[in-house]
């Protein structure tokens, strides 16, 4: 692996890393308010990534703009998801689980009812420019994740310490009986989770668009990783689940590189498998009782 | 024959439901069970019949193998390391060409012998060996539900902490409603490759694992006989809507979500629910006529 290879992975592993915390990011907000999570959340990266098809795509909306409407098409998801799946199952950690599965399916139908099925839907890049440094030349295209993943769980992490509603937000967290003795409305906290759950899976979705190939199967391809990273992170840290997309994006991203997806998968699970040995609630998570 | 097959993992599965330990690698110890009893039979000669039994030994280890590992990871981690395993598992079999032939799978499976005069490759008589092979798995968890194994996996869900004071060791038992579930799952896979002939990844990835949820769910885990009605329903549902094959996923998803959200008992709880509103209107009815 010579320097300029070397220095195109690292920017990859960067991208990648962004975005898988993005999704899990959302992921682990909603487990930590809700103590369920969600196996369509790559459905809804899904979603947003034909949002920006649809409107930059097919009606050359502005690529700003696209993204913005996927951000909000995840949010509205999100937001039915909780009213129809998570509220009325409520404290049935088995049945929300297996009721998102179920929603694995119907999105996936949809997707391919509505956009057509094994069509790949190409996204063509808004920046065709190449950043270069040390030789080596990355598209911008590519690594314009990073900051926004920055930018979003920077912004989460303010949100939740400084602002009533972000703490309202760790209360139920911590303590869902206590928090609504304070008159917290535990309805609207797990609506808002699951809204900021959406919009980040939106977002991702969105930027990716160009890079990834659209296609009904993109959902489940995405979950995987999502998943693993939520569960070596830690489930409800935010911190945690941060680092673990770092670590795992990194280690997926050179082991594609140099051997190939699937051992890329194996090993990231392998890691898991580890991790979860060694510490069963994850690398920062809090003991469940 | 499929709907055999699937009786098996229903039941199997619900076994380890009993123990509260939903997983998501049950098809995967189904495809462990087909890929051992298939490799054993093709490349060292094992007779089917003993082929079949041993696939389900190595899927019950790799059943305690992995949940050995998540012991004491708890709820939704547990679920979703349960599957990163099994794709584990799965993808090793895509990666490694040589003994696991890849993506392509194994092709060339030998069939069952003749035994006493009849020729288990046919049809009809593989036929009536895999309905000799449920009935027996099927009498044998229903005999052990109702034992003294039954009754602990059922403490354990129900209240972890008074199961374990009273002297029941929770990780053994985990371990072993695996061991045994695994076990009928392996059977379960033997079954259906010396059938096929041909064994490949796709087989059992997390779609077919889905399904068989999907089965459990809408029949019911409550008693024995929600797996029975889950799976002769909502499989003959899946044979007959062949032609909507595009769109089935989402009537299966949707029929599970509803039945979530509305009729947590699943179809078994509901034929419970009628037969004693029933019982309940006759006995007004002969109550009245006296």
């Amino acid at each position: 692996m010579n320097s300029q290879l070397l220095l195109q992975t690292i920017a990859n592993a960067g991208a990648v890393s962004a975005m898988y915390a993005m999704i899990a990011v959302g992921l682990t907000l909603a487990f930590g308010v809700m103590q369920m999570a969600n196996l369509a959340h790559g459905h809804f990266f899904m979603a947003g990534a034909y949002t920006v098809y649809a409107l930059y795509a097919l009606h050359d909306w502005p690529f700003w703009f696209a993204v913005a409407g996927a951000v909000g098409i995840g949010a509205v998801i999100g937001l039915a998801v909780e009213r129809g799946i998570f509220r009325p199952l409520r404290g049935d950690v088995v049945g929300g689980f297996i009721a998102t599965a179920g929603l694995m399916f119907v999105f996936e139908v949809f997707m391919g009812e509505v956009w057509g099925w094994g069509h790949m839907r190409q996204v063509p890049s808004p920046y065709m420019r190449a950043v270069k440094f040390f030789g080596a030349s990355v598209s911008f295209q590519r690594v314009i994740v990073i900051p926004f993943a920055i930018a979003c769980i920077g912004g989460l992490l303010v949100f939740m310490r400084w602002f009533r509603l972000g703490r309202a937000l760790r209360a139920v967290a911590q303590d869902p009986e206590a928090a609504s003795l304070q008159g917290i409305n535990i309805n609207r906290m797990t609506a808002l989770a699951m809204a900021i759950a959406g919009a980040l899976a939106g977002i991702s979705g969105g930027i990716m668009s160009t890079i990834y190939a659209v296609t009904p199967a993109l959902g489940g391809h995405i979950i995987l990783p999502a998943l693993i990273v939520v569960v070596v992170g830690g489930m409800g840290s935010v911190g945690g689940v941060t680092l673990a997309s770092i670590l795992l994006g990194f280690i997926i991203t050179f082991v594609t590189t140099l051997v190939d997806g699937v051992t890329a998968m194996m090993v990231s699970v392998a890691v898991m498998a580890l991790v979860l040995a060694i510490r069963p609630q994850g690398l920062m998570g809090h003991v469940v009782t | 024959m499929i709907y055999f097959i699937w009786m098996i993992l229903a039941q199997s599965y619900r076994l380890i439901v009993t123990i509260h330990d939903w997983q998501l690698y049950h098809v995967v110890l189904y495809g462990v069970g087909a890929y051992t009893s298939g490799m054993l039979a093709k490349n060292l000669g094992v007779p089917v019949f003993a082929a079949i039994p041993l696939g389900g030994a190595v899927a019950s280890l790799a059943g305690v193998a992995i949940t050995s590992v998540l012991l004491r990871t708890k709820g939704w981690g547990f679920y979703i390391a349960t599957y990163g395993l099994a794709e584990l598992i799965r993808l090793s079999w895509m990666k490694f060409r040589n003994p696991f032939g890849g993506s392509t799978g194994i092709i060339d499976i030998p069939y069952p012998p003749v035994v006493a005069g009849i020729d288990f490759s046919a049809r009809i008589p593989y036929y009536f060996f895999s309905l000799g092979v449920m009935l027996i798995i099927m009498y044998m968890l229903y005999r052990l539900e109702r034992s003294r194994i039954g009754d602990s996996f059922k403490a354990v869900s129900m209240d972890p902490l008074l199961a374990a004071s009273t002297g029941i060791s929770i990780p053994r038992q985990r371990l072993l409603a695996c061991a045994i579930g695994g076990f009928f799952a392996g059977i379960a896979g033997g079954l259906l490759v010396h059938r096929l002939g041909a064994v490949d990844p796709k087989l059992f990835n997390i779609t077919t694992m889905l399904y068989l949820l999907i089965w459990i769910v809408v029949g019911g885990t409550n008693s024995f006989w929600g797996p029975v009605l889950g799976v002769s329903v909502m499989y003959s549902l899946f044979e007959l809507s062949r032609p909507l094959i595009q769109i089935r996923p989402m009537f299966f998803g949707i029929a599970m979500i509803l039945v979530l959200l509305f009729m947590p008992g699943g179809l078994e709880g509901m034929v419970a629910k009628a037969a004693v509103r029933l019982r309940r209107l006759r006995g007004v009815q002969t109550a009245e006529a006296e």
